[in-house]
């Protein structure tokens, strides 16, 4: 209890910034994830074969990769300033278009559960592809693929961990405070996992909740 | 392919779709061309940067440490699937004094991130006096993370199997054990390998993490090879090629997967699951 007591405000910055980049990366890879589903089904071959690339090189490379590569490698290329381009912005770029894949993926799943007769009917009352796919296969799509996204998303929060070994003052940076103030760091990291377990619990029973509620009865 | 939501396109749709197409062409070329740009402009094309990769004491070590990497794989995947059919078979058991604390721990070990077990086990148990090297602090991470969630994908597949099966061996006079054992779990493995070779690609991938705590792998080798003055600091070279190292393991392993399942559709003992079963199996998936 001392080490969580006498570093509080480490804890607490430090699940701070945890939050704000589970937050800012979930808002990124659902939009972007989403896209690149939109583009994976639709009528243009070129658009088609650009994303399913994309979605293989990106699900099949380790993120810590991604993280070495955007935190080390990409500043080397100049493409942004270095000074906008900090670690925490090298996290965020990292864990977004690491996620997106595999939300690109469970939104895919969840257009391919939805009954042909829908697409059918949108087509039959004139609605153009762009329409058809916003306001009706999306929609339902979503809904079914609650469960999955929910899980998405509690791996990408897990997944914000890694920045620590790339310079962010994250949950998992918390250990390397601690043992520079010669605090004991066993204790200090059981602390950080509980409260990760308290993270992800309420984010499962939300998972529960919403599948229940909005499921599709078919 | 789902073509079920376009039509085949008439000639209007025809011309919009190649028009797209070139739009699509144009903004694809344009990005990789501006990339390609930016690495002729920072010289990540120079000779120099990619000199490394002739010399055959590189290439050794390089293949040392995807050895190790596979290994830090393999025993972790052995052990994961070891410890994730015990913790299943425990999940499932009537004793409550089995099942409570297996469903604790699966739980427990499926909230921590990966990377606090890694940091706790090389960096926190020290401090009690275990030592331990960071090839075990890696494998034993592995294991416990990766192995609760393969308990769960068991214990799904099992529950998602038709009640007949275990009904039909009781009948036939089989023990719990021989039930499990004998019944239920080889149809289970069946209808599960799909997920959990995928399962075993994200053990593959997490393997990297022993980056983080200096475990002798392909990225950390990556991140020393970069790092070398008499190369330019070749970067950006060296974590292309062992980004294509990884993709080219982990694509491997799924068309595994691919060739199992299409076999499997195919054997006589093959059984479907119902739909409960299937999206448990896709939430489960995802992580």
């Amino acid at each position: 209890m001392d080490v969580l007591v006498n570093n509080l405000p480490l804890f607490l910055s430090g699940f701070f910034t945890t939050i704000k980049l589970f937050l800012i990366s979930a808002v990124g890879s659902l939009v972007l994830g989403t896209i690149l589903a939109m583009l994976r089904v639709s009528p243009v071959p070129v658009f088609r074969a650009a994303a399913t690339v994309y979605v293989t090189l990106l699900r099949n490379t380790p993120l810590t990769l991604v993280f070495f590569f955007f935190a080390f490698a990409f500043p080397l290329l100049k493409i942004v300033s270095p000074d906008s381009f900090s670690y925490f912005v090298a996290a965020i770029t990292a864990l977004i278009l690491y996620t997106s894949a595999f939300i690109c993926e469970v939104v895919r799943s969840g257009i391919n559960t939805v009954p042909v007769g829908q697409a059918e009917a949108s087509r039959a009352l004139g609605l153009s592809f762009g329409q058809m796919l916003s306001n009706v296969v999306l929609p339902q799509a979503l809904r079914s693929v609650v469960p999955p996204l929910v899980s998405t998303l509690i791996a990408l929060l897990k997944n914000t961990t890694i920045a620590a070994g790339f310079s962010v003052a994250e949950a998992g940076a918390i250990r390397s405070t601690l043992s520079e103030r010669g605090a004991d760091t066993m204790v200090g990291l059981l602390w950080v996992a509980l409260f990760f377990v308290v993270l992800v619990i309420p984010m499962t029973l939300l998972q529960r909740s919403l599948e229940k509620r909005w499921s599709v009865a078919r | 392919m789902s073509s079920v939501l376009f039509d085949v396109p008439g000639p209007k749709a025809r011309i919009r779709h190649r028009l797209l197409a070139v739009v699509g062409v144009v903004v694809v070329v344009g990005i990789v061309g501006f990339v390609a740009y930016r690495f002729y402009d920072t010289g990540q094309f120079d000779a120099k940067k990619w000199d490394w990769i002739q010399y055959t004491t590189i290439q050794q070590d390089l293949l040392t440490a995807l050895m190790n990497t596979l290994q830090a794989f393999a025993a972790g995947a052995v052990l994961a699937l070891l410890f994730g059919a015990v913790f299943a078979a425990g999940r499932l058991s009537e004793h409550a004094w089995l099942r409570g604390p297996s469903m604790v721990i699966v739980e427990f070990f499926r909230a921590v991130p990966l990377v606090i077990m890694l940091f706790f086990f090389y960096y926190g148990l020290p401090t009690v006096g275990i030592k331990m090297s960071p090839f075990a602090a890696v494998v034993l991470g592995l294991t416990l993370y990766n192995g609760s969630v393969l308990a769960e994908i068991f214990r799904a597949g099992i529950l998602s199997l038709p009640r007949g099966q275990s009904e039909a061996a009781y009948a036939l006079g089989m023990r719990k054990t021989q039930v499990m054992i004998q019944v239920l779990l080889p149809q289970a493995l069946r209808a599960m390998l799909p997920t959990i070779i995928s399962q075993l690609v994200v053990l593959l991938k997490d393997t990297a993490l022993g980056f983080l705590i200096t475990y002798e792998e392909l990225l950390r080798y990556a991140g020393f090879l970069g790092g070398k003055f008499e190369f330019g600091r070749p970067l950006i070279p060296v974590s292309i090629v062992v980004a294509f190292m990884y993709i080219a393991m982990c694509l491997l392993l799924t068309a595994l997967a691919r060739y199992l399942e299409k076999r499997n559709r195919r054997s006589k003992k093959h059984v479907e699951l119902d739909d409960t079963g299937k999206t448990e199996a896709v939430a489960l998936a995802a992580d």
